[in-house]
């Protein structure tokens, strides 16, 4: 009996392993197990946290392979890792540490500004971010097998992760009822394989898992991003930026399960020590704002 | 028939979708009550860590054990740990089956994997002749199964990949991640 690896059902599966569930960006090995025992479905290992990357600046790269196994050999579930747009061998590297997912994040500066990379040479599967549907299909088309919703990373505000999750699923719906010969002119509209548009429509959602990201703070804004519509979500500064990480971990993986329980909801929200403090997009300067990265 | 599908966390919908095509009533499950006037249940892949912390505390490891009395079970990946009695290692685990099982055997993501499998009893119950085929992620293996359960299917190098003890069904792949729904019926038939 043959066993194929790495074929784009294993890739997306694993994504579909992790609906429901929340992953967070961890820094250390003791960062790692608090997410763990907090219920956390994957982590993203990194070396700063967005809130971070934005406060010191300078260039992000792709972190030290040394953290990103020690990482891997403290938790047993699956661990994520970020490397730059474009920056195909940052992924060879963490292709060849074995990381469970590569995120080909904005979040970290970009080495390319024309051209992301083509997910479908490398045998592990790859997540990236979108702020509308083209441009989720878009990485679709380049292999990507598991999607998210930008948001603002680092911030705290939840105002573009809601804005982005809207863009994408209200372009789906209107999907839904669209004429056949209407697609064509769509994919062209909004820059999307034509072969994704017409799978998207007959699914009735996004032909990968889609998760939320980018300005997840609370239980409140995860459950919010839930009933958006999306598939899980993605906490980064949120967590180990804010007063009591381990109680506000696990708040916000309950809050994901009983995303539809406000009675659960407000439960979980007692009580959990200072937020992170966060930064209001409204009055951000262009610049400083990272969604716009990706092509 | 109706059966529950536990939705802590993992796909579950994926589940949900593959019973609905079976004609069969679903039910999310993420609370106690919510196991009432059930006929079975299906504990889905995710990550076991998660699916038993979030089972402790909402208070369903004693309401799931209860139900594992009168109906059956069946558990895909994440869910056959959690049904297993040992997963050496610490982490709340349900004891349902009595099957010794290995955590991420197989080795990370990439060695995640695709092959057919050749389950005569599944050939019997739905009458076809095909190979199943299965889709393992960082999937876990059946170390050993006690003198009551029976292996269903294993790998060609011997490695047990599911397992059956009477109402009780073990996966280490994923069915519902494929269109054949033979284990879906599989699971049906041992409900009465």
């Amino acid at each position: 009996m043959e066993q194929q690896t790495g074929t784009f059902a294993v890739k997306k599966g694993l994504a579909q392993m992790l609906k429901g569930g929340v992953i967070m960006d961890v820094v250390t090995p003791e960062h790692a197990r608090i997410a763990e025992d907090a219920g956390a479905s994957a982590v993203m290992a990194l070396e700063r946290v967005p809130a971070d990357i934005r406060a010191q600046g300078g260039v992000a790269r792709m972190s030290d392979p040394d953290l990103i196994e020690k990482i891997m050999a403290t938790v047993t579930i699956p661990v994520m890792a970020k490397c730059r747009i474009g920056h195909f061998v940052e992924a060879q590297i963490l292709e060849a540490l074995g990381v469970d997912y590569i995120d080909e994040s904005e979040v970290l500066t970009p080495a390319d500004e024309a051209h992301h990379i083509n997910k479908h040479e490398f045998k592990i599967p790859f997540v990236c971010g979108c702020r509308n549907l083209g441009e989720a299909l878009r990485r679709v088309g380049e292999g990507a097998a598991m999607i998210r919703t930008k948001g603002e990373a680092g911030t705290g505000d939840v105002v573009e992760a809601v804005r982005h999750a809207r863009a994408v699923m209200g372009a789906i719906r209107s999907l839904t009822t669209m004429a056949d010969e209407e697609l064509m002119a769509y994919a062209k509209e909004i820059g999307a394989p034509y072969e994704l548009i017409k799978e998207t429509k007959e699914l009735g959602r996004m032909p990968v898992v889609n998760f939320a990201a980018g300005g997840v703070a609370t239980p409140a804004d995860a459950a919010l991003m839930m009933q958006l519509g999306v598939d899980g979500v993605f906490v980064g500064s949120g967590i180990f930026k804010s007063g009591d990480p381990a109680r506000r971990a696990a708040a916000i993986v309950k809050a994901v399960t009983h995303y539809q329980d406000a009675s659960i909801l407000a439960e979980v929200s007692r009580d959990l020590g200072e937020p992170m403090v966060g930064r209001n997009i409204s009055t951000m300067p262009e610049v400083e704002k990272i969604a716009g990265r990706g092509w | 028939m109706k059966i529950g599908v536990l939705a802590l966390q993992g796909d579950f919908a994926e589940h949900i979708i593959m019973l609905k095509s079976l004609g069969v009533e679903t039910a999310e499950v993420r609370l106690a009550e919510q196991l009432d006037g059930l006929n079975g249940l299906i504990i889905p892949g995710g990550e076991s860590t998660t699916i038993g912390k979030l089972a402790t505390d909402f208070g369903l490891m004693g309401p799931l054990r209860q139900f594992g009395q009168r109906q059956a079970v069946w558990g895909t990946c994440a869910g056959a740990i959690f049904l297993s009695k040992d997963v050496s290692r610490e982490q709340p685990l349900l004891g349902l089956m009595d099957i010794k099982v290995a955590r991420n055997a197989f080795g990370r993501q990439v060695d995640s994997f695709e092959a057919d499998l050749d389950i005569s009893e599944l050939k019997q119950a739905t009458g076809t002749d095909e190979a199943f085929h299965a889709v393992f992620i960082r999937a876990p293996i059946i170390e050993s199964v006690s003198a009551d359960a029976k292996i269903l299917a294993s790998l060609s190098d011997g490695r047990i990949v599911a397992a059956q003890q009477g109402h009780f069904l073990a996966t280490s792949f994923h069915p519902e991640l494929t269109g054949d729904s033979r284990f879906h019926q599989y699971f049906l038939s041992l409900i009465d």
